[in-house]
């Protein structure tokens, strides 16, 4: 039987959770032993995780720049995670002080620790909800309160994709979501794939199976499986692309070859 | 800031340069290297700055440790390249034109307060974000605490405020929680349940699969199941409840506890059986009713082979009159005796009495010999209703006819036993009721024949299925043909050739007289028209048409009469209608008026079968008639040599009587030279019967009619 609505997810913080291993991916030490042990163990079969995550990191900086480029302000990050330095909100707040940020993410202690930092912030704010049930998240108070859905918003779907299963259909979850923003809006996605590993894909494979372990399966896609959550949207040169390709700022010799991992890319609603 | 390459401010950015591209990839910044250059050279600034101060002071060297862990260079390997780059380049780069021992041990110093000062930052840091991150933590389960703690007091209200019954035991059937509403289902007291096993909440009525359900569910083998059950309330009551048990497992999917949900369905269950009870009694005399009798002969019927059944369908003659004369509530308590009395006589076993409506009642009885206890049960019926029933101080005779069926099940349907029945009813009524007929299935078969011809009149007078035959009227003085009497035939499909008698009293009971009534007329009087056109105007034939007691009521009747001749061209005075003595009986002004109309037209009437009825004699001076028509019986009597001296006594006082009213007399049935002799010596003026012609098709007469003028 599912559980109801109204009855609480429990959390048990002896099991791996992947924000915090991103967190620790990222230098970070909002995480404990559990989660290092998995990310050390993800790491002796893809040593350049913690460059994967920070090719990540940069491309939603460049993303939310561009995006207030654009005249975009608002800002709903799905799968959000422990706030870091450069966090979405940090970066858009210093691109245009009009930014507005909501967070979403269906991890508590990274909603808690969410709350905490932004606490004083009243442009930012987050919601506990999951990807898969959008109108949780697009009818939260949160989203009310700070964004306006009549107008563009800076869609972010960064690092949180790859960890939905075909079965929960995150194709549906994305177009959902889609058909919620205005027109100009910006679908700002990032995946993980196994083409661009600098490795073989039989030792990739290993660092899938230890998000399998920790009961958070990772869940490789090809560009063109990738491609098809732009249904709908005008993609943004310079397309979906490897990560550090995406609109560089600087010359692309000083990037590590472990940041040319998965896809990045941009669309516009039109 | 511009800066001349080789000037200081110049040299200090290529340190930071340097400083910033031996850093970069060892961090996890988001920062483009430019970007963290630029964070860098703020640092550079600082260290250069305490290089060259006149007074050293390594403080500046924590600082800068400190600031690289501000600008996320948190790896260890962040900190050592940056001494590496410190070591190599900050006294080449910065140290402008001292003393380069003095520079080298400031720069080493400044290196191990960098280092003292990064780590007490990082481990700050560190700490500051495991705190966070459990406070975090520690938030969410509170969070989370605190859903739970709201969850259950949800489930607990839930639970107790619930109006359908609650109740959870352990597997081995130990009752361990029930909820209020359960408790009152059971009357309220606790120790009803408390410490009792589910297996003891036995009840007789409990289906037979009810417990095996159970079995399958506390063995897992089924997550959940759905009956009706009965339980005995401790004051000795039952209760009644749509059960839901469910099977509810631990996290590993084990077995753990059983759910019951129960609603309490007594009172809608007693309110059913109120209702059946209603939809199948008759409130008058609560005997079972029409749709409970029907369900009960279906499914004796239905039984197996050699079942046998025995029915009784029982009218009570002249049970109108009594509701007539005096009043329907009488006739209801009537109605209610004999019920009573009904039930009586249908006592035994796979007996019952059921009232279909009004007067008609049924038993049916289905023993082992129904041939001879069918038989019985009329006879008590019949027995049961000599007595008188006393109403209103009055002693009411009851009298009733039966119609009995008997036979094997499984050959007929209920609906048709009953109308076998029903017929067959008829029939005892018909023999002037008071008494009991079995059924025959030859009798049914006419029955139904007469159904099936009643029912298939109106679509042959459509389709053109009847058609007329002709008998020649005949003067009796000069044995000329004065014209024809018009009878009507039914070509019937299956039937082949049907005579009037088969079908007017149907038509005439159905109505269709009327309309059929009329195509004669019509048929007839164009027949009539043609002959007039044959045989010249000169004494032209005339034509005899029967009107039936329904035409003659009919409004449209004169006019109808009246249109049909003028369209056939044809003068009243060729046409006679005849109207059964029996028609006019009692007949007063308004229904004589269009007969009168007629005759006034110049339209004959005749009296038809004169004799039969009453004959009132004196009556026959109000009548438009013309003509008396002889029933055949008088003329039998002349068939005989020497012909019976009372027929011909009766016959000569008719006609003279005839005669002296100015009317002229037809006699029907001849069939010997003898008796048409006798007749025209009787005075006897047109004569029809078989020694002249039979009916036929209207071209024999045409030709009978040309022989006779010929001859």
């Amino acid at each position: 039987m599912e559980r109801p609505a109204w009855a609480p997810r429990s959390i048990d913080i002896s099991v791996p959770s992947v924000s915090r291993i991103y967190d620790y991916y990222l230098g970070g030490s909002h995480n404990f032993e559990v989660d290092r042990e998995a990310a050390r163990r993800a790491m002796e079969f893809l040593p350049g995780l913690p460059k994967i995550s920070q090719a990540n990191r940069a491309f939603m900086r460049r993303a939310v720049r561009y995006a207030v480029a654009e005249g975009v302000t608002q800002f709903l990050d799905i799968g959000s995670g422990i706030p870091t330095f450069g966090s979405a909100h940090e970066v858009a707040r210093a691109a245009s002080p009009a930014a507005r940020v909501v967070y979403v993410d269906h991890d508590p202690v990274a909603v808690a620790h969410s709350e905490a930092v932004l606490a004083d912030n009243d442009d930012a704010d987050v919601v506990a909800a999951d990807l898969c049930k959008p109108q949780e998240i697009l009818h939260s108070l949160q989203v009310t309160r700070l964004i306006d859905l009549d107008r563009p918003v800076a869609l972010l779907l960064v690092a949180v994709l790859h960890f939905v299963e075909d079965a929960d259909d995150p194709y549906a979850a994305v177009a959902e979501l889609g058909a919620a923003l205005a027109p100009g809006s910006l679908l700002v996605l990032t995946h993980a794939s196994y083409e661009g590993i600098p490795m073989p894909t039989e030792r990739a494979e290993g660092a899938v199976d230890v998000y399998k372990d920790i009961r958070n399966p990772l869940i490789m896609r090809s560009r063109d499986e990738i491609g098809r959550f732009f249904e709908g949207y005008d993609m943004v040169e310079p397309g979906l692309v490897p990560m550090p390709r995406w609109r560089p700022d600087t010359a692309p010799e000083d990037e590590d070859p472990w940041a040319l991992s998965g896809f990045a890319g941009v669309g516009r609603r039109p | 800031m511009t800066a001349e390459p080789d000037g200081p401010e110049g040299r200090l950015r290529r340190f930071a340069t340097i400083w910033s591209r031996a850093v970069y990839p060892v961090t996890s910044t988001s920062l483009t290297r430019p970007e963290l250059e630029e964070r860098l050279l703020p640092l550079a600034r600082r260290l250069r700055g305490a290089l060259l101060e006149r007074g050293f002071d390594a403080e500046a060297g924590k600082d800068v440790g400190a600031d690289l862990v501000d600008a996320h260079c948190t790896d260890p390997d962040a900190l050592s390249h940056s001494l590496d780059c410190v070591d190599a380049y900050l006294v080449l780069y910065c140290g402008e034109d001292g003393p380069q021992e003095d520079l080298r041990i400031r720069a080493s110093r400044l290196q191990h307060a960098m280092a003292a000062g990064f780590a007490r930052a990082l481990r700050e840091r560190t700490l500051a974000e495991q705190e966070a991150i459990s406070q975090a933590a520690l938030r969410a389960q509170g969070v989370v605490a605190q859903a739970l703690h709201a969850s259950e007091a949800r489930f607990r209200a839930v639970f107790e405020g619930a109006a359908i019954g609650i109740g959870i035991a352990d597997l081995d059937g130990n009752v361990l929680q029930i909820n209020g509403a359960l408790l009152r289902m059971f009357g309220g007291s606790e120790q009803t349940l408390r410490g009792r096993r589910v297996q003891d909440l036995t009840h007789p009525e409990d289906a037979p699969q009810t417990w095996k359900l159970y079995d399958e569910l506390v063995r897992g083998e089924r997550e959940h199941y759905h009956t009706e059950k009965a339980f005995s309330r401790p004051d000795g009551t039952v209760l009644w409840t749509n059960l839901t048990v469910s099977l509810l497992r631990d996290a590993d999917g084990e077995p753990q506890y059983t759910l019951a949900l129960m609603e309490d369905t007594t009172e809608r269950r007693l309110l059913n059986l109120r209702l059946r009870y209603e939809a199948t009694h008759d409130a008058l005399t609560g005997l079972p009713n029409r749709t409970l009798f029907f369900e009960r002969l279906e499914k004796v019927l239905g039984a197996g082979e050699g079942k046998r059944f025995g029915l009784c369908y029982l009218d009570l003659d002249g049970f109108k009159t009594i509701n007539d004369s005096l009043g329907h509530a009488a006739g209801d308590r009537l109605l209610v005796e004999v019920a009573d009395r009904l039930q009586s006589c249908a006592t035994a076993p796979g007996e019952m009495v059921a009232r279909l409506g009004g007067d008609e009642f049924v038993a049916l009885t289905t023993g082992p010999d129904t041939r001879h206890e069918v038989d019985e049960l009329a006879a008590r019926i019949m027995n049961a209703l000599v007595a008188p029933v006393s109403i209103d101080g009055r002693e009411l005779t009851v009298r009733g006819s039966i119609g009995i069926v008997e036979g094997p099940a499984g050959e007929r349907s209920a609906a048709e036993v009953l109308r076998s029945a029903d017929i067959t009813m008829y029939r005892a009524k018909s023999a002037g009721g008071n008494r009991f007929e079995l059924a025959d299935p030859e009798a049914d078969a006419r029955a139904i024949t007469r159904h099936g011809l009643t029912t298939a009149l109106p679509a042959a007078l459509e389709r053109g299925e009847f058609f007329i035959e002709y008998q020649p009227l005949v003067h009796l003085g000069d044995g000329s043909v004065r014209g024809a009497e018009a009878l009507v035939r039914w070509l019937h499909p299956q039937h082949g050739v049907l005579g009037p008698d088969r079908f007017i009293p149907l038509a005439e009971r159905t109505g269709l007289i009327v309309p059929l009534g009329r195509w004669v007329l019509e048929e007839s009087v164009r027949q009539a028209g043609e002959w007039r056109e044959r045989t010249g105007d000169t004494d032209p034939l005339r034509i005899n048409v029967n009107l039936s007691p329904c035409q003659l009521t009919h409004p449209g009747l004169v006019q109808d009469t009246v249109d049909i001749l003028e369209r056939a061209g044809v003068r009243p005075e060729a046409l006679c209608l005849e109207v059964t003595e029996s028609a006019l009986i009692g007949a007063d002004d308004d229904l004589l008026k269009p007969l009168r109309r007629l005759a006034e037209m110049g339209v004959d009437i005749a009296l038809d079968d004169f004799g039969t009825g009453y004959s009132n004699l004196a009556n026959l001076r109000r009548l438009p008639v013309s003509v008396l028509k002889l029933d055949r019986s008088f003329t039998q009597g002349m068939q005989q040599f020497p012909a019976d001296p009372v027929d011909l006594k009766i016959v000569e006082g008719i006609v003279s009587l005839a005669h002296s009213l100015d009317l002229a007399v037809t006699v029907e049935g001849v069939e010997t030279g003898a008796q048409a002799e006798q007749l025209r010596i009787l005075g006897c003026d047109t004569a029809q019967g078989w020694y002249y012609a039979r009916p036929g098709p209207p071209d024999r007469l045409h030709e009978l009619a040309l022989v006779d003028a010929t001859g």
